[in-house]
C-alpha cells in the first residue's frame, strides 16, 4: 500500500538533512575558514545587497570573517545538541515514564512529585544554573537539555503508558505468566515508540534553540568556533550597523526549528492515526 | 465543596516548594566557583576571604546553612544579595512588579488573539482561509518567544525602525514609580506620556512571549470549539431561534474552554520563565534579567530569592486555572 | 392550498443524500404528504431508518448539511417555510414551532443552570425582562409537575435526573405557547415508568395549551394513547394515514397490519414475538426503488418534469 508522503515530513526531512550535512561536511561545504579575519572585508553586506562581493555570499562581520562559512560550521554543534540532547532527555524521560504508567502508585506518584517540582523552574533559568554549576562547552549544554526537557518525555510518556497497560494485550501477556518488567519491554515499549520519534523530533528543535540561548548568555561553547546562538549574540551587538549579522543566524535556527516541527507532526500523523494530543 | 479541592492544591504545594529550595540550594552550593572570591578584589588574603565566608555562613555545613535559611525566610527575611548589597526580598519586590505586568499584558494579548483566532478559524469552516489560519497557527507555535523577539529587533527596530527596542522609557521621561508597576500606577497617576511610552518599549517583548501562546490557544480551542458545536444541545439552542453569535459565544465558548484553558494555564507558566531571555533581550528591568546576571555572578541568596519567587508565581497560576475551571465547568464541583 | 383549520402540511416533501465522490445521491423522503390540524396530535410512525426523523427536521428547517430538500414544500402558518432563508425562520423557531427532542442527557447545555434555558427562550421571544421570565419560568417547571421548582431552577443539567431534564425540554417547548410541537421520540431514552408519566403530562399540556403536536415515534403502544391521527412512515414514503381509531382497528395496508402484529402487548405475554414478515417489507422496498429510479429519471430529463411524477403518485 503506497501512501503519499506527506508535505511536512519531506520538507522536515529536506531541510534537516541539508544541515546535517553542513554539520558533518563543513570542512567541504563551507567557502571559507570561519575563524579567517580579513579586516580589509570587514563588515560587508550579503552579494545581493548594495556592496556585496560575490566571495561572500553572506556577507561578512565586523572582523571580517565570512558568515556563510561561519554559518555552516555553526551547525556542527547544533546538530550534536540536537542528536545528543534529545536522545539523553528522550532515555531518562521515557524510563521515568514507562516505570510511572506501568506500575503506578508510589513509583507513580514520587515520579509525579518529581516533575512538578521541576517544572516549577523556569526552563531558562534552570538551563543556566545548570551550565553554571557544570561549566560551559558543549558537554555541559547536553547535559543541560537532558536535565531541564526530560519531564516533556516523562510526561507524555507515563499518559500513554497508563493508556497501552490497559490495554487487552498486555492483560493477555500478564496471564500467560510474563513478568511485569517484560511486559514493560517487550510488548508496551513498541507501541509508544511512535510517539517517542515525534517528541525526538520536538526535541530536537527546542535543543538547538537552547544551544542558542546559552551562547547568547555566553555560556555555550568557547567563543572561538562558531555557534548560532554566538553569532546571533555578535548581530545583536552590531544589529544597527550590519542586521545581516543578526537576521541570518535567526533565519538559520528558525528554519532549522520549523523543519524539526513540521517533521515531527507530519510523522506523527501517519504513525498515529488516533492524534492524541501532546501537552 | 469545590474549595476543598483548591484547598488540597495549595496543601500540595507547601512540598513543591520546599523541593525547589532544596534542588537550588544544594545545586548551587556544589557548583565550582567560589562566589566570594569573585567579590573579593584582588590582593585578599586568605584570612578576608575566609571572614567573608563566614559573612555569608558559607563556611557552615550544608544542612546548617539550609536550616539557618529557612529559618530567616520563615520570618520574611531572605538574605542579602552578595553581587548588590541589598535584601534580596527588596531587590525581588523592586523588579518583580515589571515582570508581572509584562507576563499579564502577554497573556492579555495571548488570550485575545487566541480567542479571536479560534473563532474566526470556526467561522471560516470549509473555506481556504480555515486551512490558511491552520497554517499559521502550525508557524507561529513552532518558533520560541525568544526567535520573535530577535525577529522584531530585526524588523520592527533596525529595519523599519517602528518600535523601540530597549530599555522601558524613552530616554527623556522621568517617572519616579512608588509601586513599580509603571503601567497601572501611569494610568492611575494620569501620566499618559509615561504610559505611551511603556507600552511602547513594552509592546514587542509581549507580542513576543504572546505568540506562541496565542496560536496554541487558537489550535486547542478551535479543535474544542468544533467539538462542542456537534453536542445536541448546540442544535437545540439553534431551534429555540438564538442565531449563530450568540449560540457561538453564550452557548459553545464557555463548554469549549476547559481544555484550551488548562493548557493554557501551563504555557503561561512557560511564558513567565520566557520573561527572564526577553527582559535580558530587551534590557528591560525585571525579575528575570537580574536572575541571569545573578547567576552568572554566582550571587546565591539572589538565585534562591529568584528561583522561590518564580515557583510561588507558577503554583499561583495553577491554583488560578484550577479555580477558573471551577468555575466555567459546573459538573467539576459535584 | 391550505385547509383553515390546518396547522402545518407537507406536500410532496422530498429529501435527497447529497451526491459525493463514489456515491450518487439518493432519496431519503420519496414524496411525504401529511397534514397536521390545529390542536391535533399526529403521530409519525415507523421503524428505525424509515426517515421519520428527517420530516421532524425537515420541519424546523434544520435538515443536516449532507442532505437537501429537493422537491415539495412544508407550509407552515401560511408560509412555505422551505423557502424561508434562516433569519426569517429564527423568527418563529421556539415561539410558534417547537422541539421536544430524544435525549434529554445531550440537549441541555451543561454549563448554564436549568431555570436559565428556561428562561432565555423567553426573554428572546417575548421580550421579557429578567424578573419577568424568572417567575414566568417557575411557572412552567411548576406545570411540568417539578416539585420545588424554585431549587430546581437553579440546579445544573447533570444533577437533574433524565425524567426530570425531559420535563424541563417540554417546559422550554411550551414556554412561548407555540402553535405546533415537535416531539421527536421524546420518551425513548427514558425509563418505562417515567415514561408514561411524562406522557401523559405531554398529553395534558397538549391539551390547555392547545397545541397541535408532531409525535414522531417507533412505538405503537403510544400512539394508541396519545394520537388523534397517525401517518405510517416506511423508506420515506407514507404507507398509510388515518383516524387513530381506523388505523388501529382496522389497518388497510399489510405493511400496518404487520408493525401492530410485530408490537409485544402486556395484555397477552403469552403470544410469540414476532418480526414483521419480510415479504411485507421486501414489497414495499421494491416499490421505493421502482420510485427512485422513475423519479430520478424524469429530473434527469427535465427538472420540472418530476412534478408530473409526483402528481402521479398523489
Amino acid at each position: 500500500m503506497r501512501q503519499r508522503i506527506d508535505g511536512r515530513v519531506a520538507f522536515g526531512a529536506a531541510v534537516l538533512a541539508l544541515v546535517l550535512l553542513c554539520a558533518v561536511f563543513a570542512g567541504v561545504v563551507a567557502p571559507h575558514d570561519p575563524l579567517e579575519q580579513d579586516l580589509m572585508a570587514a563588515s560587508l553586506p550579503p552579494a545581493w545587497g548594495a556592496e556585496g562581493d560575490r566571495t561572500h555570499l553572506f556577507g561578512t562581520d565586523s572582523l571580517g570573517r565570512d558568515i556563510l562559512s561561519r554559518l555552516v560550521w555553526g551547525a556542527r554543534p547544533a546538530m550534536i545538541v540536537a542528536f545528543a540532547g534529545a536522545t539523553l532527555a528522550g532515555c531518562i524521560g521515557t524510563l521515568l515514564g514507562l516505570w510511572a504508567g506501568f506500575f503506578g502508585g508510589w513509583v507513580d506518584a514520587s515520579i509525579s512529585r518529581l516533575v512538578d517540582i521541576w517544572m516549577s523552574f523556569p526552563a531558562v533559568l534552570l538551563a543556566i544554573v545548570l551550565v553554571a554549576v557544570i561549566g560551559t562547552g558543549l558537554t555541559s549544554v547536553v547535559l543541560a537539555i537532558a536535565i531541564i526537557d526530560w519531564t516533556r518525555f516523562c510526561r507524555v510518556v507515563r499518559a500513554e503508558t497508563q493508556v497501552q497497560a490497559g490495554r487487552d494485550y498486555v492483560t493477555s501477556a500478564r496471564t500467560l505468566g510474563q513478568t511485569r518488567t517484560h511486559v514493560l519491554w517487550r510488548e508496551v515499549l513498541p507501541n509508544v515508540l511512535p510517539l517517542l520519534l515525534t517528541l525526538f523530533t520536538l526535541e530536537m528543535g527546542i535543543a538547538v534553540v537552547v544551544e542558542a540561548i546559552l551562547s547568547f548568555v555566553g555560556l555555550s561553547v568557547s567563543s572561538d568556533s562558531p555557534t548560532w546562538g554566538g553569532l546571533v549574540q555578535e548581530g545583536r551587538l552590531y544589529v544597527n550597523q550590519t542586521p545581516w549579522l543578526l537576521g541570518l543566524p535567526v533565519a538559520a535556527i528558525a528554519l532549522t526549528v520549523l523543519a524539526c516541527n513540521a517533521l515531527g507532526d507530519g510523522l506523527r500523523e501517519s504513525l498515529d492515526p488516533l492524534q492524541r494530543p501532546l501537552p | 465543596m469545590p474549595w476543598s479541592l483548591l484547598g488540597r492544591r495549595l496543601l500540595w504545594a507547601l512540598p513543591t516548594l520546599f523541593g525547589v529550595l532544596v534542588v537550588v540550594f544544594v545545586l548551587l552550593r556544589v557548583a565550582p566557583g567560589d562566589p566570594v572570591a569573585m567579590m573579593i578584589g584582588p590582593g585578599a588574603t586568605a584570612d578576608d576571604i575566609r571572614a567573608l565566608r563566614a559573612v555569608y555562613g558559607l563556611d557552615r555545613s550544608l544542612s546548617a546553612q539550609f536550616g539557618v535559611y529557612l529559618g530567616q525566610a520563615v520570618h520574611g527575611d531572605f538574605g542579602r544579595s552578595i553581587t548588590q548589597k541589598q535584601d534580596v526580598s527588596s531587590l525581588v519586590a523592586a523588579r518583580l512588579p515589571l515582570t508581572l505586568e509584562l507576563s499579564a499584558l502577554a497573556l492579555l494579548i495571548a488570550c485575545v488573539l487566541g480567542v479571536g483566532t479560534a473563532m474566526a478559524a470556526v467561522g471560516w469552516r470549509g473555506a481556504p482561509a480555515e486551512r490558511g489560519v491552520d497554517a499559521a497557527t502550525g508557524f507561529v507555535t513552532a518558533i520560541p518567544d525568544f526567535l520573535w523577539g530577535l525577529a522584531g529587533i530585526l524588523f520592527l527596530g533596525v529595519l523599519l525602525p517602528v518600535l523601540p527596542v530597549f530599555g522601558l522609557l524613552d530616554s527623556d521621561i522621568r517617572f519616579d514609580s512608588r509601586s513599580g508597576f509603571v503601567l497601572g500606577e501611569s494610568l492611575v497617576r494620569g501620566r499618559f506620556d509615561v504610559f505611551g511610552s511603556a507600552l511602547l518599549h513594552l509592546a514587542w517583548p509581549a507580542l513576543s512571549l504572546a505568540l506562541p501562546l496565542a496560536a496554541m490557544i487558537a489550535r486547542v480551542l478551535k479543535a474544542s470549539l468544533l467539538e462542542v458545536l456537534a453536542e445536541d444541545y448546540i442544535l437545540i439552542a439553534r431551534v429555540k431561534g438564538f442565531g449563530p453569535w450568540h449560540v457561538l459565544w453564550r452557548e459553545a465558548l464557555r463548554n469549549a474552554l476547559g481544555p484550551a484553558l488548562t493548557l493554557a494555564g501551563v504555557q503561561f507558566t512557560f511564558l513567565i520563565g520566557g520573561t527572564v531571555l526577553i527582559e535580558k533581550l530587551f534590557g528591560l528591568p525585571g525579575l528575570g534579567n537580574m536572575a541571569i546576571d545573578a547567576v552568572i555572578n554566582r550571587d546565591l541568596p539572589l538565585i534562591q530569592g529568584i528561583v522561590l519567587t518564580f515557583a510561588l508565581l507558577f503554583i499561583g497560576v495553577n491554583i488560578g486555572v484550577d479555580a477558573i475551571n471551577l468555575r466555567l465547568n459546573p459538573r467539576l464541583r459535584g | 392550498m391550505t385547509l383553515p383549520n390546518e396547522c402545518l402540511r407537507i406536500d410532496g416533501l422530498h429529501l435527497a443524500l447529497r451526491a459525493s465522490r463514489g456515491h450518487p445521491a439518493r432519496l431519503v423522503l420519496r414524496g411525504v404528504d401529511l397534514s397536521v390540524a390545529a390542536g391535533e396530535v399526529h403521530a409519525l410512525v415507523g421503524e428505525s431508518g424509515a426517515g421519520k426523523s428527517m420530516v421532524g427536521r425537515a420541519v424546523l428547517g434544520f435538515v443536516p448539511p449532507a442532505m437537501e430538500c429537493v422537491a415539495g414544500s412544508v407550509r407552515f402558518l401560511g408560509k412555505d417555510w422551505s423557502r424561508l432563508d434562516q433569519a426569517e425562520r429564527r423568527v418563529h423557531l421556539g415561539r410558534d414551532v417547537a422541539l421536544i427532542p430524544q435525549d434529554p442527557l445531550t440537549a441541555l447545555n451543561p454549563g448554564h443552570t436549568v431555570g436559565s434555558q428556561v428562561a432565555d427562550v423567553l426573554r428572546l421571544h417575548l421580550g421579557h425582562s429578567r424578573a419577568q421570565a424568572q417567575a414566568r419560568t417557575l411557572e412552567l417547571l411548576d406545570a411540568v409537575r417539578i416539585r420545588a421548582p424554585a431549587t430546581v431552577a437553579r440546579q445544573y443539567p447533570h444533577e437533574l435526573s433524565g425524567g426530570m431534564r425531559q420535563r424541563v425540554l417540554i417546559a422550554i417547548a411550551f414556554a412561548c405557547k407555540p402553535r405546533l410541537i415537535v416531539a421527536d421520540e421524546p420518551t425513548t431514552a427514558l425509563d418505562v415508568t417515567v415514561q408514561r408519566e411524562v406522557l401523559r403530562l405531554l398529553r395534558d399540556l397538549q391539551r390547555d395549551e392547545g397545541a397541535a403536536v408532531l409525535f414522531i415515534t417507533h412505538n405503537l403502544g403510544l400512539v394508541a394513547q396519545l394520537a388523534d391521527r397517525v401517518s405510517v412512515i416506511h423508506a420515506g414514503r407514507i404507507v398509510e394515514h388515518g383516524s387513530v381509531r381506523e388505523i388501529v382497528e382496522s389497518p388497510r395496508t399489510d405493511y400496518t397490519r404487520a408493525l401492530f402484529a410485530a408490537t409485544p402487548r402486556y395484555d397477552r405475554p403469552a403470544e410469540a414475538l414476532r418480526s414483521i414478515d419480510e415479504a411485507v417489507t421486501d414489497a414495499l422496498n421494491a416499490e421505493a426503488a421502482a420510485y427512485d429510479e422513475a423519479w430520478w429519471r424524469a429530473r434527469a430529463r427535465a427538472p420540472t418534469a418530476s412534478a408530473a411524477v409526483e402528481q402521479g403518485h398523489r
